[in-house]
């Protein structure tokens, strides 16, 4: 089985935000990057895939120079190459998706794995994108599934429940929580992932459909009344539920 | 004037708040038309919407819309699209519209614009406010393609009535899929009986480590009853054990906008925070003053959970 898996550099989550000189990014002075959280899904769920059926699992990352680190991670823990695609533009997802399409062509995997979402722009998109660009079926926030031959089920996670989605293969899914636990890299595999090359790409220009006009803080919109933990107190919350902010 | 095709999700024979709220946000952009879609289901729910000022709303309907297929009605939403001309399609960010927008998005050319929480202007030159690095900054995005495709975070926006609302002029959309439109099928649903999920309350009481065990969720479960509200929970529970992982609010959880959140012994980590600080109101009862979740908080009691929980169930339940 052809395994691709997708994964993305983000701020470490603590991150202090601010806004960078252009007035549209964060200022990337001091800030940690990070897998994405939900990536360690992806790769675990791709490693799992190549364990039982056997085949490779290649990573992909679309970014700059640093996104090498992710690659390193996912070397460490197990992929068999890893490839990255080098557009700096996190910004756009269609323009993203274009470029995992176009890596994805020469592959020709059975499989495409992604996360859920992407901690830094949380766009939810990209396994759906993947999917059109590719013409291939995608099954989103997948929390469990099973491939039989050529047939996938899986479970999706839904407002009050779940669906059960059926498909084929070749497809694509993005990873929710839960669906494996992933493994961590051992010291010995860190070391040598150090060492194992990384193929380069030029990423497709201009591929970007949205522009960004410019990143705000929010501001702390609320006004918080704080009250203490007195009858009274307790009382005096109710009212204000009912009467000033009519809530309840 | 330019076009704005709403994507209607119904549940059960009614249409949901998300799409009544997504039906007035388009009306709000100026310049627009806005013609709503009900794909594969009756018509019925359609009318609803006239009170929220639609007054034109098509029905698609093909045999491989029977059952859901997130890629059918994908194909569906586009081909509509083009065939009025649209310029912007909009979505409610359920888990439906998630999944479907984006691959509408690309069978456009268009931008992709997911999960607003705002947005200004006019049609061609809307401009979409969107939180980004967990609610920690927001991004304002315009789209630079011919359409664009937006997704709107769930009771973020207003649905409103109109006063002169009235009936909706519906059509019928026959869409021209083939099997090859259909290769997603949902087979089953799964429901989880008989629990209000956080995503779709109106009311969410959430609890966190400061309920110090599992045995002690049951204070805010009684609250919740008063209230009939959703249970919810932070991630140091839901890891720990105490709760199911479908109750967790936050980045790796829900995201939620109900109009009343209230957070039971919960610090108010950022990551916390990106899945709940747009709810319309916060109440915190925490018992360190200078617990970050009073920051984003509306009304705050300083307090210890065991003993103001039973006091305030008892004072809502009157
Ligand atoms: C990548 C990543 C993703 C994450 N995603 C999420 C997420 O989706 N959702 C989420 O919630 N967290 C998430 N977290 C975890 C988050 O950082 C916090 O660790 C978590 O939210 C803390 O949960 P808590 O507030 O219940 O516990 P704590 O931080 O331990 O806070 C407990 C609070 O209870 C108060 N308290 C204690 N006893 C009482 C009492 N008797 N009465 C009143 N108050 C009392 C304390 O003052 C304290 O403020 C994530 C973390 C990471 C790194
Ligand atoms: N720059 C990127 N390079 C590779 N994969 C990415 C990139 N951005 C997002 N992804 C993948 O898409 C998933 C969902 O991201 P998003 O739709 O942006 O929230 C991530 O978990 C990754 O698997």
């Amino acid at each position: 089985m052809n395994i691709l898996v997708c994964v993305s550099q983000v701020p470490d989550t603590t991150t202090k935000v601010a806004v960078g000189a252009d007035g549209k990014t964060i200022d990337k002075a001091g800030v940690k990057f990070i897998l994405n959280p939900y990536d360690e899904f992806t790769i675990e769920e791709g490693l799992r895939l190549r364990e039982k059926f056997g085949g490779s699992v290649t990573a992909l990352t679309v970014g700059g120079d640093g996104a090498k680190e992710i690659l390193r991670t996912a070397l460490a823990m197990g992929v068999d190459k890893a490839i990255i695609v080098k557009d700096d533009n996190r910004e756009d997802s269609f323009s993203v998706a274009t470029n995992i399409a176009e890596a994805a062509k020469t592959i020709q995997p059975d499989v495409v794995i992604l996360g859920r979402q992407s901690i830094d722009y949380d766009s939810f998109g990209m396994a759906s994108m993947v999917g059109e660009l590719l013409d291939m079926p995608s099954i989103s926030v997948v929390s469990k599934w099973s491939i039989e031959g050529t047939t996938v089920t899986a479970e999706r996670d839904i407002e009050g429940g779940k669906e059960v989605v059926s498909t084929t293969l070749p497809c694509v899914i993005s990873a929710q929580k839960g669906l494996n636990d992933p493994r961590y890299p051992k010291l010995p595999d860190i070391m040598k992932a150090k060492s194992k090359p990384i193929e380069e790409r030029a990423g497709i220009a201009s591929a970007s459909r949205t522009q960004t006009v410019s990143m705000e803080l929010p501001l702390s919109k609320r006004v918080g009344k704080i009250l203490g933990d007195s009858d009274a107190d307790i009382s005096e919350l109710v009212r204000l539920l009912h009467e000033d902010a009519k809530v309840i | 004037m330019s076009t704005i095709v709403v994507y209607l999700e119904q549940k059960g024979n009614e249409l949901k708040r998300s799409s009544l709220e997504a039906i007035t946000a388009a009306s709000n952009v100026a310049g627009a038309n806005v013609i709503g879609l009900l794909v594969g289901g009756d018509s019925a729910p359609a009318q609803v919407a006239g009170a929220y000022g639609l007054k034109e709303c098509a029905v698609a309907k093909h045999d491989l819309l029977n059952g859901y297929s997130s890629t059918a009605v994908a194909s569906t939403i586009a081909e509509f699209a083009k065939s009025v001309n649209a310029t912007s399609v909009f979505f409610a960010a359920t888990a439906t519209g998630k999944e479907v927008a984006p691959r509408v998005a690309v069978k456009l050319n268009a931008g992709f614009v997911p999960d607003c929480t705002a947005l200004t202007g006019s049609t061609g030159a809307i401009v979409a406010s969107r939180p980004v690095y967990a609610g920690k900054a927001k991004v304002n995005v315009s789209v630079t393609a011919p359409v664009g495709v937006y997704s709107l975070r769930p009771n973020v926006f207003t649905a409103r009535k109109v006063e002169n609302g009235g009936t909706v002029s519906i059509k019928d959309f026959t869409p021209s899929l083939s099997a090859n439109d259909a290769r997603v099928k949902v087979t089953n649903i799964i429901r989880n009986e008989g629990k209000l999920d956080v995503s779709e309350a109106d009311i969410i009481v959430s609890g966190g480590r400061g309920m110090k065990g599992p045995e002690n969720f049951h204070l805010v479960e009684d609250l919740g009853k008063a209230l009939g509200a959703a249970v919810g929970a932070s991630r140091a529970v839901v890891d720990a054990g105490w709760r199911p992982h479908g109750e967790q609010v936050g980045q790796t959880g829900k995201t939620v906008s109900p109009n009343l959140y209230i957070a039971c012994g919960i610090s108010g980590a950022v990551q916390h925070l990106a899945g709940m600080s747009s709810s319309k109101v916060i109440v915190a009862i925490n018992k360190d003053k200078d617990a970050p979740i009073f920051k984003v908080a509306d009304y705050g009691i300083v307090g210890d959970v065991f003993d103001v929980l039973p006091k305030l169930t008892a004072k809502l339940a009157h």
